[in-house]
């Protein structure tokens, strides 16, 4: 146990996390240059595209010392996106440490300190570390100065790498084998094993990553999931190198993997602790939450014939992603569907990306809501996720919706551009704290249906990227709900609809209006779109229609190249909904709640 | 062989000489302007009409187009002419369609078509304005287009058609009316009105994309279009195919519709296309590969595919779309299995309702309305 390590990096988005990684395991000899690919640890396509980390992963890096000792150092990647901040919390409970990586141009940002805060929760060695001091703005100084005034830690503690070049790679392996405390734990003591990650295999079964705090684990050993009470044989334990490297025992101190048989990633709850089913610890270890879907949208197949092939995909999915949940739906307009709930809205992209990538899905999301709740005049309360369910408003009594508590971190001179932005989101109850000169932390809690979509883009855009956020959810609060329909061509398009605070109704149905009309293609015909409260048309455009588009010639020459031209249309056209003559994209209905960045 | 329509279902021959004395500022298509390479390709030309015989059965409609078929000298087109007699059966009657620049049709090249059975010229006038014709880069001026036309009907010819070209950059709609009452002046059996199309790596492409010329918008085209048709169905043309009208429905491009009905055909020579059943198969575009092809004594085809039933079905959806004869929909049924009338019946109605489409006995077919969208159409 000695010789084991168990660390984490944690960075604010794009400070350089997996490029890190990359260069620590690469370092560490585990992979040879030739099947190197960036960003190892992001297994996913989409991962390395969209260069965030969605699901956690370890590896396992052997590394001898300067000491001439050899060590066992745990890397336990981390997701990267407010998303999944459950999951991070749960990666870092598994380690003693953390490299806390700071881009030197960017310096501290709200996910620094967020992550930090995080990091101090679990009680764990952080070892500040200045990525990217290749970068002509790297700003080394200025970076100590805001590691001593905003984050409270020893500047001169502080390590400085370029991630990139690979300078200082050896100097971050040499702090967490001498800064970061070996773990401790008892291998007598009953099995207490932490789950933070779960990876579906179509051979294995589910392959749960987790860390031994007490007792062991091997091969035959009957063990119970303590949150569900479920028990499984396992069939193999063993260590991440580059691929699964099996060991006859996982003992105290360890991160490494159990397959159990286990057929789905939904049987395994994140943060869950396992125990031999014979001989249990005597509690849970603590911090379990079950991860609860916040942002909800119905998923439709755009052929009607794909319903099946949907749900198998939607099957196969969640056994890879536990915090996605979906059940039957049907919508007037689009047919039968799912209903969803994601943990954000990234997540929900992420879904939607996959689904079409690797199940070769083409599928129509609805305009995403969260779940808003209503007490109905009988005293009855109903949470309302989906517009289609609204109540009669004869029978409402009371509305509520979710909010959140939102921290934003951001050079003070976007600070009234900031709090504009948070008034028109209906943000309420702000705290101002000046973690350092000319830096803010703002504090609002705003309704949760206010920052779904474009919230996190828009913070983004005022303050030319400065600008961070992190969110929790807090309560539920009365607010004057009302039901916004769109009608094209008079047609009432049900997964276009939106629950909204009232307030709100005739912008929202401006805005819908006008992003459907940049969203449709022209056609042939005139189309008109229509929002309407109550059967009240509140806001009206319309698309006009195409006169010309013939090409003059066509002759023996011309004949092959326009039918390409007609199949490729053709296909394109397969990737819209047709609402009544109406060829509606897909991109529409998300494209609703976005509003047009200033 | 004769169908419900009266039109003939004899394949067409299309011979492409792809040579031009000048390149117009347009026009991407590929031709030759050194004339040396002339007496090779006549040789290839008839070595390729030898490897088709018997294929096709017999041809009732044979078309030169280019390039710049009068480029040949005179005689030339006698020559290729009986090679075509030499290796394929010509019907009792066949329309014989030279395509011709104004200022080859001197007398000498006139007599010289007349002699050898061309029976139809589709000349290719484009203005009846020397600063678009300039503009254009034509090498010929209203004055040649004038005495053309005239010659043409001395030597006796009884079907002429004529090119003209709008929607060009600063070209006004009165401009253009100008352009077509000269044109009806003339009483040509046909005329066919193509807006302006510049084709890539083309000067007037560059100069579009620097921005020093610019393209009328969307609803001036409409506007062009629209009415050009007005205009010329008022002085008794029929507008039965997009880009085409003829004095009356017989004196149609026999050759071309064949292209719209799916009738087959054979292209020789560089570029051409050729239909036949279910395949389609096209020539290399390059003279030279083209004579080095022949030379081996191989067909000198590019690509050939094979259509599926959908791709013919799709193909017959849009070029019927584009003729005022439209689509026999019982036809169609038979043919591809689609009943277009149960499968797309609200599609239909709306597209009936904004007058884009008529369907009455049985035929669906565009409106004037609907020939402008005529390449949208299809995606009902």
């Amino acid at each position: 146990m000695e010789s084991i390590r168990n660390f984490s990096i944690i960075a604010h988005i794009d400070h350089g996390k997996s490029t890190l990684a990359d260069r620590l395991i690469q370092h560490a000899g585990v992979v040879e240059a030739r099947v190197f690919k960036d960003q190892i640890l992001d297994s996913m396509d989409i991962e390395r595209e969209r260069g965030i980390t969605i699901k956690s992963q370890a590896i396992t890096l052997p590394y001898r010392g300067t000491d001439n000792n050899d060590y066992v150092l745990n890397l336990i990647d981390t997701p990267g996106h407010v998303d999944f901040s459950y999951e991070v919390s749960r990666s870092l409970a598994s380690c003693e440490g953390v490299l806390l990586l700071i881009d030197a141009s960017q310096g501290v940002q709200a996910q620094t300190v967020a992550n930090l805060y995080l990091a101090m929760e679990h009680n764990l060695e952080i070892i500040p570390v200045i990525n990217k001091i290749d970068l002509p703005t790297a700003d080394v100084t200025r970076t100590m100065e805001q590691i001593d005034a905003e984050l409270g830690l020893d500047p001169y503690r502080s390590l400085i790498c370029s991630a990139k070049t690979g300078t200082g790679i050896e100097e971050i392996l040499e702090a967490i084998v001498h800064r970061i405390p070996p773990p401790k734990g008892n291998n007598d003591e009953p099995l207490a094993a932490l789950i933070f990650d779960a990876a579906y295999d179509a051979f294995r079964g589910t392959i749960i990553s987790c860390r031994i705090f007490d007792g062991t684990a091997r091969n035959g050993d009957i063990i119970r999931f303590m949150h569900n009470e479920m028990t499984y044989r396992v069939e193999e334990v063993g260590r991440f190198l580059l691929s699964r490297q099996k060991r006859d025992r996982l003992s105290a101190g360890d991160v490494g993997y159990i397959i159990a048989g286990v057929k789905t990633v939904s049987d395994v709850k994140i943060g869950d602790t396992i125990t031999i089913d014979t001989k249990p610890c005597s509690r849970p270890l603590p911090g379990f939450k079950e991860a609860k879907p916040v942002v909800f949208a119905s998923i439709y197949p755009i052929a009607s014939d794909d319903y099946e092939d949907l749900a198998i995909a939607l099957e196969k999915y969640t056994l890879n992603d536990a915090s996605f949940t979906y059940q039957k739906d049907s919508s007037v307009a689009l047919g039968q569907g799912f209903r969803c709930g994601f943990l954000g809205l990234l997540h929900l992209d992420i879904v939607q990306e996959r689904l079409e990538r690797e199940y070769d899905l083409s599928i129509i999301l609805s305009v995403p809501s969260v779940r808003y709740r209503f007490t109905l005049k009988n005293g009855d309360v109903v949470d309302i996720d989906n517009p289609a369910y609204y109540p009669d408003t004869a029978t409402i009594e009371k509305s509520e919706e979710p909010y959140i508590r939102a921290t934003m971190m951001f050079p003070e001179r976007y600070l009234g551009a900031v709090m504009k932005l948070c008034r028109e989101k209906r943000g309420d109850n702000s705290t101002l704290n000046y973690p350092s000169p000319e830096r803010v932390e703002l504090v609002f809690e705003m309704p949760l249906g206010e920052v779904i979509y474009d919230f996190y883009d828009r913070l983004k855009t005022i303050t030319q990227g400065y600008g961070s956020f992190d969110y929790d959810v807090i309560d539920y609060r009365e607010s004057d709900l009302a039901l916004l329909d769109i009608l094209v061509n008079g047609d009432k398009v049900d997964a276009l609809a939106q629950i909204v605070h009232r307030g709100n109704a005739r912008t929202r149905g401006l805005r819908a209006c006008e992003k459907l009309k940049e969203e449709i293609p022209r056609q042939m015909f005139k189309i008109a779109i229509q929002g309407a409260v109550g059967g009240q048309i509140i806001s009206r455009t319309t698309i006009s229609p195409f006169r010309k588009d013939v090409i003059a010639k066509c002759y023996g020459g011309d004949i092959t190249r326009k039918r390409k031209l007609l199949e490729k249309q053709k296909k394109g056209k397969k990737r819209m909904k047709m609402i009544g003559s109406v060829a509606i994209p897909q991109s529409a209905f998300v494209a609703v709640l976005k509003s047009d960045s200033e | 062989m004769s169908c419900r329509s009266g039109l003939s279902h004899n394949p067409g021959l299309y011979i492409h000489v792809p040579f031009c004395r000048s390149k117009c500022r347009y026009c991407g298509f590929y031709s030759v302007t050194s004339v040396d390479a002339i007496p090779g390709y006549i040789e290839a030309l008839c070595n390729e009409m030898e490897m088709y015989q018997g294929i096709f059965g017999t041809f009732d409609t044979v078309y030169f187009g280019g390039g710049t078929p009068t480029v040949l000298p005179p005689h030339t087109i006698e020559t290729i002419l009986a090679g075509v007699r030499k290796s394929f059966a010509l019907t009792d009657n066949p329309e014989i369609t030279v395509e011709a620049n104004p200022q080859d049709l001197d007398m000498t090249m006139l007599t010289s078509l007349f002699d050898c059975g061309v029976n139809r010229l589709n000349i290719g006038v484009q203005s009846f304005n020397d600063d678009i014709l300039s503009f254009l880069g034509r090498r010929h001026t209203v004055a040649t287009v004038r005495s053309a036309l005239d010659n043409a009907r001395l030597v006796g010819f009884t079907n002429i058609g004529i090119d003209l070209m709008y929607a060009i950059p600063h070209q006004s709609i009165e401009e253009w009316f100008a352009t077509l009452d000269q044109a009806l002046m003339a009483a040509p059996e046909h005329i066919s009105c193509y807006e302006l199309t510049i084709d890539t790596g083309t000067p007037l492409k560059i100069e579009l994309e620097s921005g020093a010329i610019s393209l009328p918008d969307e609803d001036l085209q409409f506007d062009f279009f629209i009415k050009t048709s007005e205009r010329l169905e008022n002085a008794g043309y029929v507008h039965y195919e997009v880009s085409n009208f003829a004095g009356k429905l017989n004196l149609a491009s026999r050759h071309n519709r064949k292209y719209w009905d799916h009738i087959p055909y054979l292209g020789l020579g560089p570029s051409a296309h050729s239909f036949l059943h279910n395949r389609r198969w096209w020539n290399h575009r390059s003279l030279s590969r083209y004579l080095d092809d022949l030379h081996k004594a191989k067909k000198p085809v590019e690509e050939t595919e094979a259509l599926t039933d959908d791709q013919l079905c799709l193909e017959a959806l849009s070029l019927g779309l584009r003729t005022k004869k439209g689509i026999n929909l019982t036809d169609f049924k038979m043919k591809y299995h689609v009943d277009l009338l149960r499968e797309k019946n609200d599609m239909l109605a709306r597209l009936k309702d904004e007058g884009l489409i008529d369907i009455e006995n049985g035929i669906l077919s565009p409106t004037r309305f609907g020939l402008a969208v005529a390449d949208t159409l299809p995606l009902i």
